[in-house]
């Protein structure tokens, strides 16, 4: 049975042309006519398997856009459509449940999605396999390190089988040594699953580490400001001198972006 | 480019495997028992020594006859009342009477209480109707229902239980209220994300997340079920009613027997705590445990 929905589900991909696709999204909070313009007429495809980052200063909108393409809010205007369902979302908190073990939490989104009883633990036992924390099914969030927290909510968040992970600066809180190995880990797992990420950032570096595409918002109101392209091949490190001069290049563009505000 | 040879670029499979083994085991908290010798040392010894230094004083100050012994009786006094009562078969029988009121009154209150509480917390008109009420009845003496209820029901179990509701109810669904209020939008979120929208999101998300809120809403509410009873057995005695603890009190009063009102005092005392202390306490602190929310002093 599950053969035959992963069947299915290759076929979809194959006529899709998108994983996401947001046309002329604007967003404004506040009221109708005096609101404030926080995302404005932005049009971004994130093809299937692609990585996307979305790199801006602060009030840039991005974790704003990525809730509108979650669903859990509204575009005032424009459309933005998911093919592939309800989008998987990570945030920068570990957002697990503390009532619920480890492996709980995972089985959680399994239910949740519809999977039979008898699947869920092997199924389960198999994402934290994939986080390389087999063996930590009994952990309790508090007893997990932030690493080791980050990693289950990305085995939760693919617990529910959606085509679309949505990242939200999901290792901002972590230190320098853990992020760089959970890029890696990352990394390896976009490319085994084949999903299409949209990874938000304020980190140049990260952007540049992990995405095939980087976009450049603008602030207030976010705009698409510029785009990149990156073919470095993949495992990239952090220190690699390509990523650093492309992120320095992405770092000029930003601070221009920056400077503009302090103008008026 | 030129430290590629020292550093590989692409680090293999099992190296990261590896590094990432280590960091878990660098970073995981260490979770530590405590031994039995330093819970007895920390928790059981100081409450012993309270009661022991209680106890001292109160029969230094019968020796020292501060006060004519019919207001202050020995405490070897009420001691005797207790093993006469012991040996008469009637201590197990009055504590029954009230602890059986209590925790079937208190049952009762979790039944209203819980789905007024949850009713409270999501529908708003319900929550702007009778939520101020509902927090103001906890500041209301539960004796002030004891007249009415009489009156209402007449002198019977029904106005016990009837004055317990009226106390514990409030309690239990503000506990709730509160739990639920408490909950941090962030789990919510990601309930959403889940697919834990409506029922599914009150039951998977927000009923777990809201459990202490709504224990801490329990222990009040038993506080207040087991102060409501006493204040309703002492007002309204009957002898049709059977003999609980606070018609002990009362019929001490009438006779002008100290020793056995010091008795009914100290054995209501006894169960108040003892209740929360067997059945409220060790639950909350495993809850708190469980989430990691308990700091070890």
């Amino acid at each position: 049975m599950a053969t035959t929905a992963t069947l299915a589900k290759a076929e979809d991909r194959a006529e899709v042309t998108h994983a996401a696709r947001i046309e002329h999204v604007s967003k404004s909070f506040g009221g109708p006519a005096g609101g404030q313009l926080v995302l404005d007429d932005i049009s971004l495809d994130v093809a299937p398997g692609e990585f996307v980052t979305l790199l801006g200063a602060s009030g840039c909108g991005k974790s704003t856009l990525l809730n509108l393409v979650a669903g859990l809010d509204r575009p005032s205007a424009g459309s933005i459509e998911t093919p592939g369902g309800r989008p998987a979302l990570m945030f920068q908190e570990h957002a697990l449940f503390p009532w619920l073990t480890a492996g709980k939490n995972i089985e959680l989104a399994l239910r949740l999605r519809g999977v039979p009883k008898a699947d869920r633990r092997t199924e389960t036992e198999r994402l934290l396999d994939l986080v390389r924390l087999g063996g930590s099914y009994d952990k309790r969030v508090h007893e997990l390190s932030g690493g080791m927290r980050q990693r289950v909510a990305l085995a939760r968040a693919l617990a529910q089988d959606s085509d679309l992970l949505l990242m939200d600066e999901p290792f901002a809180a972590l230190d320098a040594i853990t992020r760089d190995v959970l890029h890696d880990e990352l990394t390896r797992i976009w490319r085994e699953t084949k999903l299409s990420v949209l990874f938000v950032t304020h980190n140049v570096r990260e952007a540049v580490r992990l995405a095939e595409r980087v976009v450049l918002l603008s602030s207030r109101p976010g705009r698409i400001a510029h785009e990149w392209t990156i073919d470095i091949p993949q495992p990239r490190r952090i220190e690699d001198s390509d990523v650093a001069e492309l992120s320095l290049e992405i770092t000029e563009h930003l601070r221009g972006e920056i400077r503009r505000h302090g103008q008026h | 480019m030129a430290s590629t040879e020292t550093a590989p670029k692409s680090p293999k499979a099992d190296d990261l495997a590896g590094l990432e083994a280590g960091l878990d085991a660098l970073d995981s908290v260490q979770i530590r028992r405590t031994p039995v010798r330093e819970v007895l040392v920390k928790k059981v010894l100081p409450p012993l020594v309270a009661v022991a230094l209680v106890l001292v004083v109160w029969q230094l100050l019968v020796t020292l006859k501060v006060t004519d012994e019919f207001k202050l009786p020995a405490p070897s006094a009420v001691w005797d009342s207790l093993t006469t009562m012991w040996l008469e078969g009637t201590l197990l029988e009055v504590l029954w009477t009230s602890v059986s009121r209590a925790l079937f009154g208190f049952l009762l209150a979790l039944a209203i209480g819980t789905p007024l509480g949850l009713l409270v917390s999501r529908v708003k008109f319900v929550r702007a109707a009778i939520g101020p009420i509902l927090a103001g009845l906890q500041s209301l003496p539960s004796v002030a229902w004891v007249a009415p209820a009489v009156l209402w029901l007449g002198l019977n179990d029904s106005m016990m239980y009837a004055v317990i509701l009226l106390g514990a109810v409030p309690s239990i669904a503000n506990g709730l209220v509160a739990g639920v209020d408490q909950v941090p939008p962030l789990f919510l979120r990601a309930g959403q994300t889940l697919g834990a929208t409506g029922l599914k999101g009150a039951w998977y998300i927000v009923m777990p997340a809201a459990l202490p809120g709504y224990l801490a809403g329990l222990k009040q509410g038993w506080a207040f079920s087991w102060r409501s009873l006493m204040a309703a057995e002492i007002i309204a005695s009957s002898p049709d009613l059977g003999l609980g603890l606070g018609q002990l009190l009362e019929n001490g009063r009438n006779n002008i027997d100290m020793a056995g009102i010091f008795l009914a005092i100290i054995l209501i005392l006894i169960v108040g705590i003892a209740i929360d202390l067997l059945i409220f306490s060790p639950l909350e602190r495993t809850v708190l445990r469980r989430r990691g929310l308990l700091t070890k002093s």
